[in-house]
């Protein structure tokens, strides 16, 4: 797979100012040593708990942060080069939580033509991303609407639809289900998963929901700032003691299989959903019996 | 409470008014309040009136929602009607102490009323008839002369149609944090003016608080859209002047000549 973004060796701080009575030394420090490299149409999840750094790292790919020291380069372009800000924004494309708070327009449409408006796109052009924008995450209906009457799944979608119809290769998006209702955290993430599926835009969620976590191809396990695993979503929930080290949750149907597992029950290594887990324990209660009946 | 405010309100409709363009429809506000106040006697006062009047019957509609929009300003109007009342020269109706009242002073009186109120209606009917995104565009575009003299009209209609965006969203937060001041035992209720007045402080500042929050967050969200101010910018939507324009020009002038003409052939009443 091709390297889309490249994070290398990235130190963060807020408030350079602060260097002269800074007594804390590498602590006051919210990225420390990032190394990331992101494939082109890869899905990834960036976890970790409150203040480990992930929405940090997110809003550094497309110099929204820029590292204090080390590189981050997307598309081959430095986010630190001045010029290259505009190109880097145009193909990352940042979604953030609140949806309330980056609805710019009075009327659904208007606002997912923003970010078009700003790249100059033809009228005519605008009017066609529009309407497949708002067709490919289902809100093509409400396009008339005022966003304050949606709900949060739904103002969420149209923030995303604002980012599709700038046509970016890559979409990041920072916690974008906190705020949401299950409902309306399923909407999105559907919504994400179709987006990478069918028209292979890279996908970076961030996120500490663990459920949505193994959806992506891989996890990456971010805290204090460092990345300390990553791999495919069955490998990094294999490590369940770790994640707990990490104070990080697996999701349910994997603690419960790890914990069952602990008892001495023949159990396989990792399951990721509720289905596979029943499934897992079905199989073993079955092999029980069997094995139970032959004696 | 709030919420009962249909000032500045928009009612999406297919109406001849709704159609308009924005900018004819500001132009031509414009043009009415000044014949407002150049009609100077009863006949062209009417003739303007009549003539909002037939403009609120072609919007379709209800006539209640611009009572309720007259409701808020109420106070106003009466209260400028009152005093004008003591205004004026003229033969001497009713005197008392240092208050007269005369004919000239009932002429004012009802004069101003009525021009106000017919000001209010016919202001919302732009605001009842025109999306707000369409109201900014039309500003924005109708101002475009003015960067000449480096004044920023970009930025001023991006401001305003922000403020437009968030004033539901504060609303609700407003609500959100009232009640939650409520749960936690606070009084907004009771108590004189000044009482209340202060028991709202608590309310304000986390609605401060969080304003300034949202803010951040939104020149963010418009930073990672490529905003870049209004330079190399496209919009959407061209709007295009229409039939209907011109039928709205050949009506206002001919409204507007009788204005003058009644003003010019009958005795102005008041200055």
């Amino acid at each position: 797979m091709e390297d889309f973004i490249k994070v290398e060796n990235v130190y963060f701080r807020y408030d350079e100012d602060e260097e002269e009575d800074n007594h804390a030394g590498a602590s006051d420090y919210a990225l420390k040593g990032i190394d990331l490299t992101i494939g082109r149409g890869e899905f990834v999840a960036i976890v970790g708990h409150n203040g480990s750094g992930k929405s940090t790292l997110a809003k550094h790919f497309n110099a929204i942060y820029l590292p204090t020291t080390g590189d981050v380069l997307v598309d081959g372009m430095n986010t630190k080069d001045d010029d290259h800000v505009f190109d880097i924004r145009k193909r990352v494309g940042l979604v953030l939580q609140n949806p309330d708070n980056q609805i710019v327009a009075g009327i659904v449409e208007e606002d997912v033509a923003f970010g078009c408006e700003n790249l100059g796109v033809p009228s005519a052009e605008i009017r066609t991303r529009v309407d497949n924008a708002l067709k490919a995450v289902d809100m093509y209906d409400y396009r008339r609407h005022s966003p304050d009457k949606l709900s949060g799944g739904q103002k969420q979608r149209v923030a995303i639809a604002g980012i599709i119809a700038m046509e970016p290769h890559c979409i990041v998006l920072d916690e974008p289900t906190a705020m949401l209702d299950p409902q309306g955290r399923e909407e999105v993430i559907s919504t994400v998963r179709r987006l990478n599926k069918e028209r292979g835009i890279t996908i970076i969620l961030i996120t500490h929901y663990m459920e949505e976590a193994i959806l992506a191809d891989r996890v990456v396990m971010v805290d204090s700032g460092r990345v300390f695993t990553e791999g495919t979503p069955r490998e990094v929930f294999s490590r369940c003691e770790l994640m707990k080290q990490h104070h990080l949750d697996v999701p349910q149907a994997t603690e419960l299989n790890h914990r069952l597992r602990g008892c001495g029950l023949e159990l396989p290594e990792c399951v990721l959903t509720e289905d596979e887990c029943a499934a897992a324990i079905l199989e073993m209660l079955k092999h029980h019996r069997k094995t139970d009946g032959s004696e | 409470m709030v919420r009962d405010i249909t000032l500045g309100q928009f009612m999406p409709g297919r109406s001849l008014i709704h159609r308009l363009d924005a900018r004819s429809k500001i132009l031509f506000l414009l043009a009415y309040i000044v014949f407002i106040f150049v009609a100077g006697n009863y006949l062209s006062l009417m003739l303007i009136t009549m003539a909002s009047l037939l403009v609120i019957l072609l919007t379709k509609i209800s006539f209640r929602m611009y009572l309720k929009s007259m409701k808020v300003i109420l106070f106003v109007i009466l209260l400028t009607g009152i005093l004008n009342l003591f205004y004026g020269s003229g033969e001497v109706l009713w005197e008392w102490w240092i208050i007269k009242i005369t004919v000239g002073g009932i002429n004012n009186a009802i004069f101003v009323t009525i021009r106000i109120a017919t000001l209010v209606l016919i202001s919302s009917v732009l605001t009842f008839t025109t999306s707000p995104t369409d109201l900014t565009d039309a500003l924005e575009r109708l101002l475009k002369p003015l960067t000449v003299f480096h004044i920023r009209v970009h930025e001023l209609a991006m401001m305003m149609t922000i403020a437009l965006r968030f004033i539901p969203v504060l609303l609700e937060e407003t609500d959100k944090i009232m009640n939650a001041q409520k749960a936690r035992g606070a009084d907004m209720e009771s108590g004189s003016i000044f009482r209340r007045i202060k028991a709202l402080i608590p309310v304000l500042i986390p609605l401060f608080v969080s304003s300034f929050r949202r803010a951040n967050d939104l020149a963010m969200a418009m930073e990672c859209r490529c905003y870049n101010g209004g330079k190399g910018r496209t919009r959407m939507r061209i709007p295009h002047f229409s039939w209907l324009d011109l039928w709205g020009l050949l009506f206002s002038l001919v409204m507007f000549t009788g204005v003058v003409l009644c003003n010019v052939y009958f005795p102005p009443l008041v200055r």
